[in-house]
């Protein structure tokens, strides 16, 4: 079997998302690839409690491992993994997750600029960044900043977001790369 | 906003002149604490910065105060005390006398959860409580007893989930400056700076608890303090992490055995 040549530059994508966001992942998971040459990262607002239903719920629409992240794990690719509730996600230069209880950020816990930012900081131009739906400002500093890194960003295309504000944000402070329903998200991710 | 190269120099700073050696700590979360740091004091350039540390000694103070994370509170992950207070304090229970450890307490939430907790169980009087901070400011807020008193409603509510069935409120007396714990819980504390990444074991625990302080170290330095751990525990003894943290990646753990669901650990070898 033939394989293209290509050296294919994202090595993470992180999705961030707020209210909304859960019922687009549950639609895009099926659809995904059976093998991934990058790390998938999911980053969302939830309640403290640590819910393990949700890794669970995620898993039962992929093939793909899903679990959540543990501090110093190695991120591999072909593998997706959920920020847990009420601890930041950081990513190191050396691809490892740390994990951070310091003060919210956005009123949030984890927050998505904090695993934007420091994703763009331990992979630059490797990174891809998506951010979903949300009512709250949070993912728009990062995708910022991803962008300056050198880094791809995508926001949720803000009229098929069931709360446009958190990708509509973004829109407004950012020239973002890609504006995507959820079928383009699909044919995006397959495609990175 | 600081640049790598700029925290190096920092962190070469900090070491040469203070002895405090931050290389080891968690990179992206200590550089968002710096750029936190130098927005929140209003600096506007990484040279003024860096003098400030470097001259003024009250600075640093206020700087290790705020490049370390002292978030807590009391009961957090109520999952959590309710098995030390079911499977782990009974067994603490049949020795003599029972040494703990609270390595990097910060402010003291969860120190006087564990003396509630021994307090419960009767074994309170049997009991000694170590609790340390590489962090003088937070050690004296600590040794206050003293906690805001709008968090009071949220911190009775994690007691109840642990299984707590006395009134919260009997432990603190509200005042002006907050709720004020009673000094039978603060009696059998011992207070005092030790730093994870420099100073050695000091004594042999029943039981080590050391929660979300491990997060901010990188892993080379989470295996030394693992070992600093291994090495202040008889066989038998407990650790205990946050409920994210692990030992799996580290080589102590062919002598540790978990305990049930939550982060507890128990030295077996």
């Amino acid at each position: 079997m033939e394989k293209s040549e290509v050296i294919r530059s994202c090595k993470v994508l992180v999705i961030g998302g707020s209210a909304g966001s859960l019922e687009v992942l549950l639609q895009l998971l099926p659809k995904l690839k059976d093998h991934l040459s990058f790390a998938i990262v999911i980053v969302l607002h939830r309640k403290n409690s640590s819910d393990s239903g949700l890794v669970e719920l995620l898993a039962g629409r992929t093939k793909i491992p899903v679990s959540e992240v543990e501090d110093k794990e190695t991120i591999l690719p072909d593998h997706i993994y959920l920020a847990p509730g009420d601890y930041h996600l950081l990513f190191e230069r050396n691809k490892t997750f740390s994990l951070d209880f310091s003060e919210k950020v956005n009123y949030s816990r984890p927050s998505i600029d904090v695993a934007f930012e420091t994703a763009a900081d331990g992979y630059g131009e490797n990174v891809t960044c998506l951010l979903l739906s949300g009512a709250n400002a949070d993912g728009s500093a990062g995708i910022n900043y991803a962008k300056k890194a050198g880094g791809q960003v995508a926001v949720q295309d803000p009229e098929t977001a069931s709360s446009p504000q958190m990708p509509s944000i973004a829109l407004q402070n950012t020239k973002v790369d890609l504006v995507l329903n959820v079928e383009q998200m699909i044919t995006f991710i397959n495609s990175l | 906003m600081i640049q790598d190269e700029e925290i190096d120099l920092l962190l070469n700073d900090l070491l040469e002149h203070y002895g405090y050696d931050f290389n080891f700590y968690s990179r992206a979360s200590l550089k968002r604490r710096i750029n936190r740091l130098f927005l929140l004091d209003k600096f506007t350039d990484f040279r003024t910065f860096r003098e400030q540390i470097l001259s003024d000694t009250n600075y640093i103070k206020r700087f290790i105060e705020e490049i370390t994370v002292n978030v807590t509170e009391m009961f957090r992950d109520s999952s959590f005390y309710k098995a030390l207070r079911t499977d782990i304090l009974p067994i603490l229970g049949t020795h003599p006398f029972i040494r703990i450890w609270h390595a990097g307490c910060s402010t003291g939430e969860e120190v006087y959860s564990m003396a509630i907790l021994l307090h419960e169980a009767g074994l309170l009087n049997k009991s000694l409580i170590y609790a340390t901070d590489i962090n003088p400011g937070v050690l004296e807020k600590a040794k206050s007893g003293i906690f805001p008193i709008g968090n009071m409603k949220s911190y009775s509510e994690n007691y109840i989930g642990s299984g707590g069935i006395q009134d919260f409120s009997s432990y603190y007396t509200a005042n002006y400056e907050g709720g004020k714990f009673n000094k039978e819980l603060r009696d059998k504390m011992i207070f005092s700076t030790h730093n994870l990444v420099s100073d050695s074991s000091f004594n042999e625990f029943h039981l080590i608890v050391c929660r979300n302080v491990l997060i901010y170290f990188d892993k080379e330095l989470q295996e030394r303090v693992f070992k600093l751990f291994d090495g202040s525990m008889g066989k038998l003894a407990y650790l205990a992490l946050g409920s994210k943290e692990t030992i799996k990646f580290s080589d102590i753990q062919e002598k540790f055995n978990q305990v049930g669901k939550e982060k507890i650990w128990r030295k077996v070898k």
